[in-house]
């Protein structure tokens, strides 16, 4: 139970109990060859294909300045802009719905697929319905979900998660791929046909084949969005495999969940993200399908579009002044594929729909910093700002970092929920306090560090191949440095008084 | 000129011959060096791990103690750009926070004063040739706050390119992080360690005897996984490097 006003706060759609914090999840990850190799041999392909498309243009510069421009500016005027989104989406013939949190957006959409009688829908990917868990919502209400992106439908069959944005079955290779398609297909429509290889144009082909029975059948779909235009009403998706067309078209009823941060104020800012995202994505020019619905049109797609805003922490995330560049955010993954720590950690060791450095700034702030899993995800990197150089929308992400660490080791202010509450230091970082504070009583008193200098370089001999305690982290994969026999400012303070005394032969030795 | 050296706390307590071999560089191209003694750390591990009041302190102590120096050379990327990049940030907190005094105009007057090694060689001195000699095959490891935090480019392969006798190699995979990143070296010891590992695989399949860097951080963290594996690359720091002269080489 959360009291507010002094405890450390869970945030509305905490992390899945039992989630392990972030170094005991990547460890496992680290110590698996297969994983490790996918995840290289993935990340640096698209790296070097994004780097490539992005050198192309001559003002990629501004072109990420204006993205960072047009999203702050909304989200400055937030109200504002949701309000005009209302009312255009409403005068083209849409519904609106506000949902505050996780369960409310998920009661919405159930509550909407039953009105029409459907016990199935096709969905599209989309990352705001996974943070809220839609597919087990509407599971629980013996409705099924059938993902229709290919990664997704590979994540759905394995019983997995997701552990990349664009790419959420990154983590697995063909041969994998393979095994599940022949595996599980049957069990949910059209098998994989027989003697299926792990070549990708046929396993595409049966992915195609299997899907094709769905579309064909669905009345329902639920998508999200990559941006809304207030002043329009539109909605825009982009994709690369064409299911998104079919789930956006071919249903009668379209059910789209968006975060209240896709909002665009006109159709004209589209021309800045047209240009940004796909190449920080998939490093294409321009991605292959971009659909964009604007309500109903009679006899055309859906004759029922339904938009569910939902805002799940994310008001509370708009109120800190730091963290709140984070909602500039167009998932675009780049962050992800250029990080070192996700090549490494996968991203199912960030406990969270949004892996890699975005969602090490993202999930602690949607969520609260309250479980242990979204205590570590501010510590998961090594703050060395590739991320920030590559993101379309110029994210501080190492300052949203070390602002997290502040709030989770110092305590301070942040909104929950609507309400300013302090956050409390978090325990288990008493003992790291202490020794900082030792540390620095230490290093304020240049005296007290010389002596403990000395007394270092006299217990060289004593050096430890492995150390315990905490220290086994660093000595169990690495040796210790050997200390020298004088730390510097004993050989400065010695060449001075040898400087100030008649000059002599011998020289000041060398440490 | 007179520049004041700021050796940094790692290098005075575990790596004294990085700082040496700044004196001993600085003093062979004219210049008058410093050592304020009132030195200790720029605060960067208690800031960097989310202990920001407990670098206000040493951020006060490093501003007083290079007071009055007009140039403030430190053999370190990451200092350099805390420094730099942090401290009139941690000065403006602490305002807005009712705290800190004077913290803020300390942090403005100090910031623009501080230099890397060779951004002060390059720079300020104007010299990539500073007369050394160290007959090895080197990669350089750019490291990410020399790179990406302070914009360094290719100040430091300049100087090395110079260096008489010296074989410069690339190192596949340079501008990436070598995992240490302060406390994230003992607080994602794995991760941490597998970062560093590809790092070392990186430099010795350049063919590389020496792995050479700006951060003694970085080198000790690649420079434990190196012994541990029983790889015959060294890690050397860049100072060295540009000190060792063919009559008083690096061994």
């Amino acid at each position: 139970m959360t009291t507010r006003g002094t405890q450390a706060a869970d945030g509305p759609q905490a992390a899945l109990p039992g989630t392990p914090a972030f170094p005991e999840a990547a460890r496992r990850a680290v110590h698996d060859p297969v994983l490790r190799a996918n995840l290289r041999h993935a990340t640096h392909t698209i790296r070097g294909r994004r780097a490539r498309a992005v050198a192309e243009l001559a003002d990629w510069d501004r072109l990420r300045a204006a993205g960072k421009a047009i999203k702050d500016h909304t989200l400055r005027h937030l109200d504002r802009y949701l309000v005009q989104l209302e009312e255009s989406v409403t005068a083209a013939g849409g519904t609106v719905h506000w949902a505050v949190d996780a369960a409310e957006a998920c009661r919405i959409v159930t509550r909407l697929v039953q009105a029409t009688g459907e016990r199935e829908v096709v969905k599209v990917k989309s990352m705001a319905t996974q943070e809220i868990s839609l597919n087990e919502a509407l599971e629980e209400a013996g409705i099924a979900a059938y993902e229709t992106d290919l990664a997704e439908l590979i994540v759905q069959l394995g019983h997995d998660r997701p552990s990349h944005i664009l790419v959420p079955a990154i983590h697995r290779n063909r041969g994998e791929i393979r095994d599940l398609f022949a595996r599980e297909m049957g069990r949910w429509g059209r098998p994989a046909p027989d003697g299926l290889g792990d070549d990708p144009r046929e396993l595409a082909e049966a992915a195609r084949r299997h899907l094709r029975e769905k579309f064909l059948r669905a009345g329902v779909a639920v998508s999200g969005a990559n941006f809304m235009v207030a002043e329009t009403g539109t909605l825009v998706v982009f994709e690369s495999e064409g299911n998104g067309r079919m789930c956006l078209t071919l249903p009668e009823t379209l059910i789209s969940v968006v975060g209240i941060e896709k909002v665009v104020p006109t159709f004209r800012d589209l021309e800045v993200f047209l240009q940004t995202l796909p190449r920080s994505s998939t490093a294409e020019r321009m991605n292959p399908y971009t659909t964009m619905w604007t309500g109903t049109a009679g006899g055309d797609g859906p004759s029922a579009f339904h938009l569910v805003l939902l805002d799940n922490g994310r008001t509370d995330t708009l109120a800190d002044a730091v963290g709140r560049q984070a909602l500039r955010c167009i998932r675009c993954s780049a962050c992800l594929n250029v990080c070192p720590v996700y090549e490494r950690a996968g991203g199912h060791a960030y406990g969270s729909v949004y892996p890699g450095p975005i969602g090490a700034v993202l999930s602690p702030q949607l969520r609260g910093t309250g479980s242990p899993v979204d205590a570590s995800l501010p510590f998961a990197s090594t703050l060395c700002g590739a991320c920030e150089e590559v993101c379309p929308v110029a994210i501080d992400i190492p300052e949203i970092l070390v602002h997290l660490r502040e709030r989770i080791v110092q305590g301070g202010p942040a909104t929950r929920e609507g309400v300013r509450v302090r956050i409390r230091p978090a325990r288990g970082h008493a003992a790291e306090r202490a020794a900082l504070r030792a540390a620095r009583l230490l290093l304020d008193h240049p005296g007290a560090l010389r002596a403990g200098e000395r007394l270092l370089a006299r217990a060289r001999r004593l050096r430890p191949r492995r150390l315990p305690g905490p220290g086994r982290a660093w000595t169990d994969s690495r040796d210790l440095p050997e200390p020298p026999e004088q730390p510097f400012r004993d050989w400065w303070a010695q060449r001075e008084r040898q400087d100030r005394t008649p000059r002599r032969q011998d020289q000041a030795g060398t440490p | 000129m007179r520049a004041a050296l700021f050796v940094t706390c790692v290098n005075d307590a575990l790596h004294p011959r990085t700082g040496v071999a700044a004196v001993r560089l600085l003093e062979r191209l004219g210049v008058e060096v410093d050592f304020p003694a009132a030195q200790s750390c720029c605060g960067q591990p208690q800031y960097n791990t989310g202990h920001r009041r407990e670098a206000e302190p040493l951020l006060r102590r490093t501003a007083e103690a290079f007071a009055g120096h007009r140039y403030v050379v430190t053999p370190s990327g990451s200092c350099t750009a805390m420094v730099r990049g942090h401290y009139p940030r941690i000065g403006r907190l602490a305002r807005q926070e009712g705290r800190g005094g004077r913290l803020e105009a300390y942090a403005e007057d100090l910031a623009p004063r501080v230099y890397e090694l060779s951004e002060f060689l390059v720079d300020v001195l104007g010299v990539t040739d500073v007369g050394a000699y160290y007959p090895h095959t080197v990669a350089y490891h750019p490291s990410c706050h020399g790179l990406r935090g302070l914009g360094l480019g290719e100040r430091p392969r300049r100087l090395l390119a110079a260096v008489k006798g010296l074989e410069l190699v690339e190192l596949p995979g340079a501008e990436e992080c070598c995992g240490f990143g302060g406390t994230f070296a003992v607080k994602n010891p794995d991760v941490s360690a597998a970062m560093g590992a590809d790092k070392a695989a990186a430099a010795a399949a350049a063919g590389a005897g020496v792995l050479c860097g700006g951060d003694t951080s970085c080198l000790v963290h690649l420079d434990g996984i190196l012994r541990r594996t029983g790889s015959p690359v060294r890690t050397v720091h860049l100072a060295e490097i540009l000190a060792s002269t063919e009559e008083e080489p690096l061994v």
